[in-house]
């Protein structure tokens, strides 16, 4: 089997030992009507009203979406316009919590009795990616193509982060749980558990665990960037190859996030919809690192002042990881579905931009075989066949071409900007 | 607070920097540049400094008159300068030096939009032209270990084999114990520095090996020997230094197989069959016009794409 290409980076897992602590509740939650891929939800709650942890305060009538709930009892005292870290506009609710923390009634554990049951209840309970991206987890347990494997990714493959690793080491029955309910559910034969070389006692508990279980597979990934990409993760696990334009499901598999899985295990016990994640608080810029459970919904700020950070000093924060994380606007955005790490930065500084040298450095890293230093000249030149040929729509932006770059030339911006330019079929 | 900084993706990066991967070239060829010292005496180091300050006085000058970025912290130029030193004589003029260096960086350099976006070697060039304008003083050879610039007697190894004169021993060939050009003399020490490059993944042995292994298998199967024309002539420093050049060869691995394999082939026919007793400058000259030809067919395969559908 070929070896994909990728990088070696400083891991930096400076919070692996850290145990989950809670965060107080913050004085205002804004919960963003739009925290996943797909259609923004509209607010259920009117200014004024009494919401209850569990409560669900947004939903739309479209497939592509999920719903979003309140995580603490409180009085919603605001409904505004917000606009994402993506950049996109939609309502946000701001609830002001009262502390009792009272649960919602809604909040029962669902009956599943098939399939099309269990995949409402998983649209029901506002699951997404939890590993960054949000992919709503209900469109994605539903493929129209039958399913042999189940992939879980624990890969948690850019540097800082250590809330997937955290959940292994402190819920690894929900995890097991949640895989052995969707392999029932869906009625999928296999799973494989699989984790990064540089998490060995996860590794060695989960070997253990499922010992005796020749359903569950776990796999050792090699250390090196980007083992969590879809792509890569499914070839090194199977071996199959998602071809441009296909989805996981058309090779047989689904890839589902490992904080995610367990989630969804807890949810079908509890009934408790997605109003909490853990998150990995670190960079040079926090005093202490730590990893939080917070109430989606919460300012960075407090996070960030729970974790000690001057924030006088901080130049940058990012929400996810160095590599394929986004660097944020405003320090006062709240946590979300989707934010599995938050990085302060101080003291970096932005080197400049020099001519390629040709050096090949992007096209030996690149996990798919592009070569961003051509795409890079056709993009200048804007010649569109050429970046059609070059297949810069594959890109993942994973960053390891920017990364490498000793001219520090912003390779992957512009693969994605490459990708504008071509016309949609 | 301060306003914080925001911009896409990612916001790491490794710290190997142009003038990085610039500098480790220039200690990769210390050692040969060392060896040059001991068996040619002084007048290396003043040819060198000729050559590498006006390399560098070249392209800031250049530079500046074209309006552009002031670019001689990075380091190429001081490169440029050195490998060009390396491929002259040591008794060769000071002010052929000088032209030499303005053909390197003002003409194939600069005049192409400078770093990365030449399509011919500077240093080769340089040599070329100057071997074409001033044979005689571009073929003047001391005898090593001599130190004597006026005792113009000694041919290198190449003329001796085309001559059919005494040759060198192989060990006197792998140290450097010859007549030539001041930098590609010594095979060890190029060696040395071929290998730290590539122990520093800084360059690849794909071109280097298919090079001197065509060469050497062409030179076997028409009967001649093997190891003599592999170490004399300025193989090993057109091998591990001219035909790893970034800008001027192909950048994926393919593609560095068939420009080493060209350049082999090149210098077997011109030794072979042609009039000049060396061909490693031709060839890699050659091979570096081909470079994009080479480019277009050795593309990687991208992970997943389908194939092009018919037109």
């Amino acid at each position: 089997m070929k070896k994909l290409n990728g990088i070696r980076l400083d891991h930096r897992k400076n919070t692996e030992a850290c145990v989950t602590v809670d965060m107080p509740l913050p004085e205002k939650l804004v919960i963003p009507m739009s925290m996943s891929m797909g259609a923004p939800c509209q607010p259920l709650v009117k200014v004024g009203d009494e919401v209850k942890v569990g409560q669900k305060i947004g939903d739309t009538d479209a497939a592509f979406s999920s719903p979003v709930h309140s995580g603490v009892s409180g009085k919603v005292t605001a409904i505004t316009e917000y606009r994402t870290a993506m950049g996109a506009v939609c309502k946000a609710v701001e609830i002001t919590p009262d502390g009792e923390q009272t649960v919602s009634e809604e909040v029962v554990p669902p009956e599943v009795t098939d399939k099309a049951g269990f995949i409402k209840a998983v649209r029901a309970s506002g699951a997404c990616g939890l590993g960054g991206a949000g992919f709503p987890t209900h469109i994605k347990l539903n493929p129209k193509t039958p399913i042999d494997t189940l992939i879980i990714n624990a890969a948690e493959c850019e540097p800082y982060i250590t809330a997937d690793y955290r959940e292994m080491m402190e819920s690894p029955e929900d995890i097991i749980g949640g895989i052995n309910l969707v392999k029932t559910q869906l009625g999928i034969k296999f799973a494989k558990l699989a984790i990064e070389a540089n998490k060995p006692e996860a590794i060695k508990n989960f070997t253990e665990m499922a010992a005796n279980d020749d359903t569950i597979d776990i796999v050792t990934l090699p250390s090196s960037y980007p083992q969590g990409a879809e792509k890569v993760i499914i070839y090194n696990t199977t071996g199959r190859i998602v071809k441009e334009g296909e989805l996981p499901s058309d090779e047989g598999v689904i890839v589902l996030n490992v904080s995610t899985c367990a989630f969804l295990y807890r949810y079908i016990n509890t009934g408790m919809p997605l109003t909490k994640r853990r998150l990995t608080v670190d960079g040079n810029a926090v005093g202490e690192p730590k990893n939080v459970r917070a109430v989606i919904g919460t300012p960075f700020r407090d996070v960030l002042n729970f974790c000690k950070t001057d924030l006088d000093k901080v130049k940058k924060i990012i929400a996810g990881g160095p590599m394929m994380g986004m660097s944020i606007p405003d320090v006062d955005m709240p946590v979300v579905k989707t934010s599995n790490a938050l990085l302060a930065i101080k003291n970096f500084d932005e080197r400049k931009t020099s001519a390629c040298i040709r050096c090949g450095r992007c096209v030996r890293v690149c996990p798919l075989g592009l070569m961003p230093a051509e795409i890079d000249k056709a993009y200048k030149i804007r010649d569109i066949e050429e970046l059609k040929a070059l297949k810069v729509m594959l890109c993942m932006n994973c960053g390891s071409c920017t990364y490498v770059c000793p001219a520090n030339r912003k390779l992957a911006e512009t693969n994605q900007l490459a990708k504008m330019l071509i016309p949609r079929k | 607070m301060n306003k914080l900084i925001v911009s896409p993706s990612p916001h790491d990066e490794n710290y190997t920097k142009t003038s990085g991967i610039m500098l480790n070239v220039i200690i990769a060829l210390l050692p040969a540049w060392g060896v040059a010292c001991y068996m040619f005496g002084l007048r290396v180091v003043t040819l060198t400094a000729v050559c590498i300050s006006c390399c560098v006085i070249f392209e800031y000058l250049c530079r500046r008159m074209m309006k552009r970025d002031n670019t001689i912290t990075d380091l190429s130029a001081v490169v440029t300068g050195l490998i060009l030193a390396m491929n002259l004589p040591v008794t060769l003029p000071y002010w052929m030096a000088v032209i030499g260096a303005f053909v390197a960086i003002v003409i194939v350099k600069q005049l192409f939009g400078g770093l990365g976006q030449n399509f011919a070697n500077p240093a080769i060039t340089a040599r070329i032209v100057l071997m074409v304008s001033f044979p005689s003083a571009m073929t003047n050879w001391i005898k090593a270990r001599d130190y004597d610039y006026d005792a113009v007697s000694s041919a290198t190894p190449l003329v001796l084999e085309k001559n059919g004169a005494d040759t060198p021993s192989y060990l006197d060939l792998f140290l450097g114990n010859t007549g030539g050009c001041l930098g590609e003399t010594c095979a060890l020490a190029l060696l040395i520095g071929g290998l730290y490059l590539a122990a520093r993944k800084i360059i690849s042995l794909a071109a280097p090996v298919s090079f001197i292994g065509s060469l050497a298998l062409l030179t076997w199967v028409s009967g001649g020997d093997p190891l003599y024309h592999i170490l004399a002539g300025g193989v090993f420093l057109g091998a591990f230094f001219m035909a790893t050049d970034y800008a001027t060869t192909p950048i994926t691995f393919k593609g560095k197989i068939v420009f080493g394999l060209g350049c082999g082939i090149i210098t077997f026919v011109i030794r072979q069959y042609g009039s000049y007793p060396e061909g490693v400058s031709f060839s890699i000259l050659l091979m570096n016009v081909l470079t994009p030809y080479i480019e277009q067919l050795t593309r990687t395969k991208v992970f997943g794409a389908k194939e092009e559908e018919a037109k």
